[in-house]
């Protein structure tokens, strides 16, 4: 009776209704993807699926629970995974020509938490190549559509993620985030989204755009679903040395646990100095006016390296890029160029590369290469890397005397497809209040928190490291009191 | 005008490892292609590398023993180049911090014979620092294929200082190099597997000039002597080029055993630049006392310091050292013998160095297999020098106890190898030989010591070469004073 709307639920409630024995993952799998199904040619979230495995996973569900062998909370929910983690069998194509072929042999860390987790795996959803872009537009794929607006960008990279949660074609989704390809398409597309703290998540697995920058993350379409997949995917992993050996909170008791608890905000000075040409700033301080009313202390605070950030970001995020891109070079297991000058073992590189990669992936691994090549790495590398420890202490500085800092998640509500066209430094100007988390290594939270034209406005939590069931805890306050999370796109 | 040659080697050594260097694929020498792999060492999207504590613990070993500083921070390096050998197109490796800093080789040259030994001297390093070995590409006729089995095998990088002049000083560091690696169980450096690989530069300038000539890389040099004559070939092409007025561009050129000749390879336009830049996948290493001490405790007598002290405490020449010392086994095994007889040690000594390592090597037998034990051959020296039987049946008696694992007194009971006289037998023996021969007599008298000899032979005939030589060589003189 209720499966027709199923696909809208929460994680929370379909957990109840699958242990109450009232639905089964089979019946929730099946209106996920009848949803996906109807909608997906108009939204295009998802670069592929896999009906059959997906049932199956859901059928296995079933068995366990029947056998009062569940596996918990997210046993049985639908998880979309962002095409850019590997998972065992299945095609890994990071939107990209070059990996359209490939088909991964192993599963990353966080698959297989999430697979012993019992949740469903389900499809291969799209984004910006190689995470590189903060439209899905660079996808070698498809063009992801905006569910609430579908000639709007849902943002990116983790378009699709942020898209398929909207749009009811998956429970929740797995992202990844660089400089805000979480927090950024979840602001675009009305969902949550979360960054963790750099080492909060391994990234074994996640094929890597900037490796001291790519955090694995979760959207969902309350912070409770985001809070119980970001619980699934955390901890440190043998397997990345980058991952840190810290204890993982149980988020959803912290979530109960901290409920009321008046904290202490910080707005960052260089992030509402310009405000006015802010779109998306009306929302976000009706949000704060929100925080104010329930006891909540709000200060100004000043990151001072804000400026340089953007600047920074785009020399440590292209030069690690285009050192981890270098394996795709169709010598193994890539695309190869059909013809190459055999004579000169460069050229297949050459050619298949050529052929293989997009112009947002070219940009980048040019302008990475370029800031690391000799006579320049000082001038370049080597200062970005030194800024970045000053934006670090920046933030530092803020965690002092606050507990939290609220901004807005993007400068705007998503804009029209094509609008950045031929102007990549635009778009890069876009991540400008999303990509200081990343070089500090924070976490932040994006929650819904309104509308500008008929879109929906994130509101972004940045808290202190390893502190996400604080900002989740803080963003559960907004949600809890506001209906955003049941108001859908209309599709 | 006089020249002379300065010479840098860039020596690659495997650490030998369960496991790969940043991977837990298994490491290994003649597997079928691509069967030690794994998403690390295939490069595979979204691999990450881990590192491999015991690959540290070598090269921390490796430098302790080479004299090197073990400073306590060490950091990766990416060095970025395409090339089919390589998982990720680029290499993890060690820029700028390496794990080990100076450091010296204690060399040896050739003595003028070889039982002398030959002058020693330090030659300086500049660092060791740990990185991955790349996969191996093998070429067929209509295509070339990738094996990645070797592909992040731990791989050490030993530089030294522009410190040697010749090929044979390049020998002799390889070789010392080499011999301290085995004996600290690092690596096995089996040159033919790969397990050591060295590249060389080299310049000449005019003897008396400070500023260093043009260098050229050597590369190719596929075993020690080829890399001694690869670089004796490479000083005399440059010290020609220089004596004809040209002049000398940096550039490598690769050695070519076959045809005894060095060919250009590239010149330094096609230099690469590899853009160095901190690995973000990997921690920085944080090597603190307690992990010094650890591996210092595990690095055992080296080399030259046990040829030293064998020369010394036992008395034996530099000839029997220099064929012990560098086969660590065989000398442990020797002073397992020697050290429980110390004044027998130049026979056993003799024993090792020529029947068991002629017996071993003719039954291709493997020290570890040997069934004669220290204890066995010391058995075998007592009763030689206890003139219990002579040297001539001790040669078969060794072969016996080689083959069955018997000690001495056991063949000799067994084959009834004991003499079955007493000593007074032999001196009427004696006695019958000098009455029967009365011209050698006469001759010793009057000075001819050799006529001895003759009366010696007609007493061990009467033995059936029973007799101990010695005993009857005393016995003879004793009745002839």
């Amino acid at each position: 009776m209720m499966s027709a709307e199923l696909y809208y639920k929460s994680a929370s409630e379909l957990s109840g209704l699958l242990n109450r024995r009232e639905i089964s993952s089979v019946e929730l799998t099946q209106s996920v993807i009848g949803r996906t199904k109807a909608v997906d040619d108009l939204v295009q979230a998802f670069n592929s699926f896999d009906e059959k495995n997906a049932l199956a996973q859901a059928a296995d569900s079933d068995a366990r629970r029947n056998r009062g062998e569940s596996l918990g909370l997210l046993d049985g929910i639908p998880v979309g995974i962002k095409d850019v983690l590997a998972v065992k069998d299945q095609p890994l194509t990071c939107s990209s020509k070059i990996l359209a072929d490939f088909v991964s042999p192993y599963d990353a860390t966080c698959i297989q938490k999430i697979k012993r987790s019992g949740a469903v795996l389900w499809g291969r959803l799209n984004m910006d190549e190689f995470a590189m872009g903060s439209s899905t537009e660079n996808s070698a794929t498809k063009i992801t559509g905006n569910p609430w607006k579908l000639d709007c960008i849902p943002g990116g990279s983790s378009g699709g993620s942020a898209a398929a949660v909207s749009a009811g074609e998956s429970i929740v989704s797995l992202g990844s985030d660089t400089g805000g390809s979480i927090r950024q398409p979840a602001s675009h597309c009305g969902v949550v989204g979360l960054k963790p703290t750099y080492g909060r998540v391994s990234r074994y697995g996640l094929a890597a755009f900037a490796s001291s920058l790519d955090q694995v993350g979760p959207l969902g379409r309350t912070v409770w679903d985001t809070a119980v997949l970001l619980q699934s995917i955390s901890g440190h992993d043998i397997n990345d040395s980058t991952s840190y050996k810290v204890d993982v909170p149980n988020y959803v008791q912290a979530i109960k646990q901290l409920k009321g608890r008046k904290w202490t905000f910080g707005l960052p000075k260089e992030y509402f100095e310009s405000a006015s040409d802010t779109a998306s700033m009306g929302p976000v301080k009706e949000a704060i006016e929100f925080y104010k009313s329930i006891g909540c202390e709000i200060k100004e605070v000043t990151l001072p390296h804000t400026a340089y950030a953007v600047a920074t970001y785009y020399i440590v995020a292209t030069a690690e890029a285009s050192s981890n891109l270098a394996r795709y070079d169709g010598i193994r297991y890539t695309h190869r160029a059909e013809s190459f000058d055999a004579k000169d073992s460069v050229d297949i590189y050459r050619q298949s590369r050529a052929e293989g990669f997009g112009n947002e992936v070219k940009r980048r691994v040019l302008l990475g290469t370029y800031v690391l090549s000799s006579g320049y790495y000082d001038a370049y590398y080597l200062k970005a890397q030194k800024t970045r420890t000053l934006i670090r202490r920046d933030f530092e500085e803020a965690f002092k005397d606050v507990d939290a800092l609220l901004t807005p998640t993007a400068p705007s509500p998503a804009i029209k497809r094509g609008a950045h066209s031929g102007d990549p430094l635009s778009m890069y100007l876009s991540d400008i209040y999303t990509i200081s988390a990343n070089l500090a290594g924070i976490p932040g939270l994006s929650v819904p928190c309104g509308y500008v034209d008929g879109l929906p406005v994130g509101l972004q939590i940045l808290g202190k490291p390893f502190k996400e069931d604080e900002i989740l805890a803080m963003g559960n306050e907004f949600e809890s009191v506001h209906n955003f999370k049941n108001e859908h796109p209309p599709l | 005008m006089e020249y002379e040659a300065v010479i840098g080697l860039e020596v690659h050594v495997q650490i030998k490892t369960e496991s790969k260097i940043f991977s837990g694929s298994r490491s290994g020498y003649g597997y079928e292609p691509n069967t030690l792999v794994d998403p690390v060492v295939l490069g595979l999207p979204g691999s990450l590398p881990v590192m491999n504590k015991t690959a540290l613990d070598g090269i921390i070993k490796a430098g302790l023993a080479l004299n090197c500083t073990v400073p306590d921070y060490c950091k990766w390096d990416r060095k970025n180049y395409f090339y089919p050998d390589s998982p990720n197109n680029y290499q993890i490796t060690q820029y700028d911090q390496p794990i080990c800093d100076g450091g010296f080789v204690e060399i040896e040259m050739e003595g003028e014979t070889r039982a002398v030994m030959g002058s020693h001297r330090k030659v300086a390093l500049t660092r060791i620092h740990l990185e991955n070995d790349v996969g191996k590409l093998n070429h067929f006729a209509e295509d070339s294929l990738v094996d990645y089995n070797r592909a992040f095998t731990p791989l050490m990088e030993i530089v030294s200082e522009p410190d040697m002049h010749s090929g044979a000083e390049a020998f002799a560091f390889l070789t010392a190099i080499r011999q301290t690696m085995i004996y600290c169980g690092i690596s096995d450096c089996d040159m033919e597997k790969g397990q050591m690989r060295a590249d060389a530069n080299i310049s000449v300038r005019p003897v008396g000039q400070k500023e260093l000539g043009a260098k050229i890389e050597l590369k190719n040099l596929n075993s020690i002597t080829g890399v001694k004559n690869g670089i004796e070939y490479e000083i005399k092409r440059q010290t020609q080029e220089l004596k004809k007025g040209r002049k000398m561009t940096q550039a490598t050129w690769r050695w070519d055993a076959d045809l005894g000749r060095t060919e250009l390879m590239r010149e330094k336009e096609d230099a690469h630049d590899y853009r160095y830049f901190p690995d973000p996948d990997l921690m920085p290493v944080r090597i603190d006392d307690e992990w010094r001490e650890r591996i210092r405790c595990e690095i055992p007598e080296l080399p030259f310091d046990k040829q030293r002290r064998f020369m010394q405490q036992y008395d034996i020449p530099y000839s029997i050292t220099s064929v012990l010392v560098p086969d660590w086994e065989l000398s442990e095994y020797f002073e397992r013998a020697a050290k429980q007889m110390p004044k027998w040690a130049q026979a056993i000594g003799n024993y090792v160095t020529n029947d068991l390592l002629r017996e071993l090597s003719d039954s291709n037998t493997a020290l570890s297999e040997c069934k004669i034990s220290p204890d066995g051959l010391l058995s075998l020296v007592e009763v030689i020098e206890k003139g219990v039987i002579t040297k001539q049946i001790a040669k078969d008696v060794f072969i016996e106890m080689f083959n069955t694992g018997e000690s001495a007194t056991e063949v000799i009971e067994r084959k009834g190898l004991k003499p079955d006289f007493d000593e007074g037998q032999v001196k009427d023996w004696c006695q019958e030989v000098v009455d029967e021969n009365p011209r050698p007599v006469e001759d010793f008298r009057s000075g001819n010591d050799k006529a001895l000899n003759a009366l010696l032979g007609q007493v061990m005939k009467k033995s059936r070469g029973k007799a101990s030589p010695q005993i009857v060589q005393g016995l003879l003189k004793e009745l002839l004073s």
